[in-house]
């Protein structure tokens, strides 16, 4: 049998002795996220600056210089251009205009490179966003990522106990935050797919502390002598080799995805491949700190079984 | 003890993954290129028709797939996608301007699963190629056509009932209605409230006012009226198009989607959908004299415009009618050979033509068209900023009095006469709309977001296959039967659900979920190996494993249901796709991993008396 871990009950892997150190490592890392969030800022993408976006296939690899210099002759200097994918495909960004229809702007672009460039070029993709719906895309993210956190937070209250739920959120924020800062720090576009992701990574890094939190509860009702820092350090070991099983496999895919699913999801699978990660670092040492922090403890995961038995008892008599 | 599901579970079982087999099974005969037509205006698709078709297959020497007739359409199948083009090209010119010819990729599913409502996966507009508009309508402008509409009907009212008014102007929301004597204003008061029942009424004695507002649910009912007059325009327009199968519908309070899949000239498609105008037919002002009005000298009651080609036109204020009665327009040509426009008008419009017209033969009247192009500005309160650009396209003397079908003459060239009745026909809009949000995807990036999308999960089911094969060996290979069977599932579900589609991130959450759904498995699995670490018996430690397991993986599931629901609800076209698969993952992975793997394992260990190892 292959085994990632060897558990053993009388000698688990004592986790939560290295709290003071990754505890530290984890402020001193959302410290730098946040430096990155507020010096480099994010790189928004088009859904939600609004803008136009062509990608367009030339028959020869193209000539960016040449495209420029084209493009700056007809009123479009502000355009951004860079190869996408291959020598042939060509992305041009153009920011939003004030005072121009700016839904033409894109068969506009179109009309120039046809003309200056290559009659033959192939429309891979064209894009714009009015500035409104930009604002209202990023608008309703926001709101998704808070919403979902508290319908977490209240889920996880409901089917476990507030320090453990509450745990589970700020790890949550752990996970985002620290997508975004490593975002911010390479400058990797943030468009609406990230937020995909992001909801994904919340899912994906919940399932964990799902998985740790019920064994959690389990050990507390089922090892009565021990303190709740053995008992964390059990529960931790036991879901050690599933933790790594599942975050491996899922990595496996996302790596998958990242090499063979084409350059439009590229900031997906990254987003998710950082996710992955840090939402493993979170379940096993992040949230577990800070549930240890809350002062959980046998009492506080009892009383809701015993009331349980009790109405089993009533409707019974 | 011994692991068995009653053989009515498994059973059940059994019959779920063959339904979900049963509904996957479309995707695996693929689309022919084919050719849909359809009849407008005025034609209409008979067995004549189809003859014509076959005619012309035959004399471009194509031998094509399959040709049928189903409501009201032929489909001609087709071998490629060059054959589609050529063909599509000569049906237009073999047929005409009466019928729509459509490039369509249809389904090859075969009759019997047809019968049974299968149906392959409807891929997004990201695989598919097309083009995606969002549409902002601008309510402003309804509003206050409606305001403009009904200060001349009021001032109609008083004039019919010989009630004098000082005043009747738009001020704000309201239309305010300023009486000369006590009299009058007794009079218009009884009169005006029995005519606008339901309205804010709100009359003043002391000043011998009148205000008239529309109620909020009036303005509501405004609202919504002028999007579905637009949808109801966009569906003409697109129809002119040639497009199959499009997209046409109301998303939120001012918004209309568009989705025109295969469509690559967004130009033309823009221009067409984009070119939002009105039509209102006015009198010219001939009583008045047209240079002292071009030198500023405007007379009361009418206003200057210019004409499209050159020229200036006086015409009354008053609006005969607009456009949006006017049901049908068509080019012919007149008696003497000259290019005419036909128009018919809706009960409501030929009344208000007949009454209009009745003494006034002989006089011309004016077609005035209005454009609406955005200014690229915003308005204060967020919405678009639109600039009206007035325009006289036609001037012609009534030659008798007009009812609900009349023509008019003298239009110009046979293009110019085209152009009119084009203008005409797609209705005048209530309200302008501009596009705000543009998608396109050509056709050669769509096929490589399938095929790269295909690749992706392909890889990364094999490889999660052999890992789960080597680290729990036996029960690996009934976890891996349940993936496979997942995938299956997830398509067939997908195939089944009419308004679920397939996108580029739709395709990287089945993915995701092939890498979820082997969770379950392997805390199941984790499960099984303590309890076996803690000396209980091979069958204890099954029953134990999944018991146990059961309410993690729930707890785990309904969390990540409940984030893909709120993407879901927020998110727009291809990530709203990627909730979709994940949802769909979520729950047949629960059936498959949960359900479907004990199935499986209780049918091959668990009648095992004997059992002393398991394979995990």
């Amino acid at each position: 049998m292959f085994e990632i871990t060897k558990v053993d009950e009388n000698n688990p892997i004592r986790f939560m002795n290295w709290r003071m150190h990754t505890t530290i490592l984890s402020i001193v890392i959302a410290i730098l996220a946040i430096a990155s969030l507020s010096v480099n800022k994010l790189n928004w993408g088009l859904d939600f600056t609004g803008g136009t976006l062509v990608e367009v296939g030339f028959s020869q690899p193209a000539n960016l210089s040449q495209l420029r210099t084209v493009l700056a002759e007809n009123e479009l200097a502000d355009a951004i251009v860079q190869n996408y994918g291959t020598q042939r495909d060509v992305l041009v960004r153009i920011p939003p205009r004030e005072n121009v229809e700016s839904e033409s702007i894109g068969d506009q672009l179109l009309m120039i490179l046809r003309q200056n460039m290559d009659e033959d070029l192939v429309i891979r993709r064209v894009e714009f966003v009015g500035p409104q719906v930009g604002d209202e895309l990023a608008e309703a993210g926001g709101l998704a990522l808070i919403v979902a956190m508290i319908c977490i937070l209240a889920y996880v209250s409901f089917r476990f106990e507030w320090r453990l739920a509450l745990s589970a959120v700020i790890g949550l924020f752990q996970d985002v935050l620290m997508i975004l800062g490593i975002f911010s720090l390479l400058q990797i576009e943030v468009d609406l797919t990230i937020l995909a992701a992001l909801l994904a990574v919340i899912g994906y890094s919940l399932n964990d502390s799902i998985v740790v939190a019920d064994r959690i509860r389990e050990n507390f009702r089922k090892l009565r002598k021990e303190d709740p820092e053995s008992v964390i350090n059990i529960s931790l070991s036991q879901t050690m080799s599933r933790t790594l099983m599942t975050s491996l496999t899922t990595l496996v895919v996302i790596v998958t995805l990242f090499l063979f699913g084409g350059t439009m999801i590229h900031g997906f699978s990254i987003a998710m491949m950082i996710g992955v990660i840090v939402g493993t670092y979170s379940s096993v040492f992040t949230r577990s700190t800070i549930v240890l922090a809350f002062g959980i403890s046998r009492e506080s995961l009892m009383p809701p079984e015993i009331e349980k038995e009790g109405e089993d008892q009533e409707a019974m008599m | 003890m011994l692991n068995r599901y009653p053989l009515w579970k498994n059973l059940v079982i059994l019959l779920v993954v063959l339904v979900g087999t049963l509904y996957a099974l479309p995707n695996l005969y693929g689309e022919d290129h084919a050719i849909q037509i359809s009849a407008t205006r005025g034609g209409e698709v008979n067995t004549q028709t189809l003859q014509q078709v076959e005619s012309e297959l035959a004399a471009n020497g194509v031998s094509p797939r399959g040709v049928t007739m189903e409501n009201d359409q032929i489909l001609v199948r087709l071998n490629s996608d060059t054959e589609q083009l050529a063909m599509r090209e000569a049906l237009v010119d073999a047929l005409g301007t009466q019928y729509i010819v459509a490039l369509n990729l249809a389904p090859a599913t075969p009759e019997w699963l047809k019968t049974i409502g299968g149906m392959p996966l409807k891929l997004g507009l990201d695989l598919r190629g097309g083009v995606h508009f969002l549409m902002e309508v601008d309510m402003q402008e309804a509003l206050r056509k409606i305001r403009e509409q009904m200060t001349t009907s009021v001032r109609d009212r008083l004039i019919e009932e010989r009630i004098r008014y000082s005043r009747v102007a738009e001020e704000g929301n309201n239309v305010v209605i300023e009486l000369r004597t006590e009299e009058d204003y007794q009079a218009a008061v009884a009169s005006l409230r029995n005519q606008y029942q339901g309205y804010d009424f709100d009359a003043d004695a002391s000043t011998r006012t009148v205000r008239l507002m529309m109620t909020d649910v009036q303005l509501q009912e405004t609202r919504s009226n002028a999007i579905e007059q637009n949808v109801t325009i966009l569906r003409n327009r697109v129809n002119e198009l040639g497009v199959a199968e499009p997209v046409i519908q109301r998303q939120g309070q001012d918004r209309i989607v568009v989705e025109l899949p295969g469509v690559q000239d967004t130009a033309r498609a823009k221009e067409i959908l984009g070119a939002t105008a009105t039509l209102e037919f006015r009198f010219v002002d001939t009583d008045s004299d047209l240079r002292d009005a071009m030198e500023g000298r405007v007379p009361f009651g009418s206003t200057l415009y210019n004409q499209r080609g050159g020229g200036q036109v006086l015409l009354e204020n008053r609006v005969i009618l607009t456009g949006d009665h006017i049901v049908d327009a068509n080019t012919g040509y007149d008696e003497n050979g000259r290019p005419q426009v036909s128009i018919t008008l809706d009960a409501a419009g030929g009344r208000m033509m007949s009454l209009a017209t009745r003494d006034r033969v002989n006089d011309p009247m004016a077609t005035l068209f209005i454009e609406f192009i955005a200014t690229g500005e915003t308005r204060p309160d967020g919405s678009l900023e639109f600039d009206r650009l007035e325009e006289v396209v036609s001037v012609a003397n009534i030659s008798e009095r007009l009812g609900s079908n009349f023509r008019i003459t003298g239009v110009g060239s046979v293009q110019d006469a085209q152009n009119l009745a084009l203008l005409l026909r797609s209705g005048a809009l209530i309200a302008p709309i501009q596009i705000v949000e543009e998608r396109t995807v050509g056709p050669s990036l769509g096929a490589e977001n399938v095929k790269s999308g295909l690749t992706a999960i392909m890889a990364g089911f094999v490889l999660v296959l052999i890992f789960m094969g080597i680290y729990y060996r036996k029960f690996g290979l009934v976890a891996n039967m349940a993936l496979l069977t997942n995938l299956v599932m997830i398509v067939g579900v997908m195939s089944m659900i009419p308004g679920a589609t397939l996108t580029m991130p739709g395709m990287a959450g089945i993915l995701l979920t092939v890498g979820m759904a082997v969770d379950a498995n392997v805390i199941i699995f984790e499960r099984i190996r303590e309890e076996l670490k803690e000396g209980r018996s091979p069958q204890q430690a099954i029953a134990r494993g999944y018991e146990n397991a059961f309410s993690t993986i729930a707890d785990a599931n309904i969390t990540t249901l409940i984030t893909a629901l709120i993407l879901f609800a927020v998110g727009t076209g291809s990530i709203k796709g990627f909730a979709v698969t994940l949802a769909i993952g979520i729950v047949t992975s629960m059936f498959t991993a949960i359900t479907g793997t004990r199935a499986v394992i209780n049918l091959t260990w668990g009648r095992n008396k004997r059992l002393s190892e398991l394979s995990i």
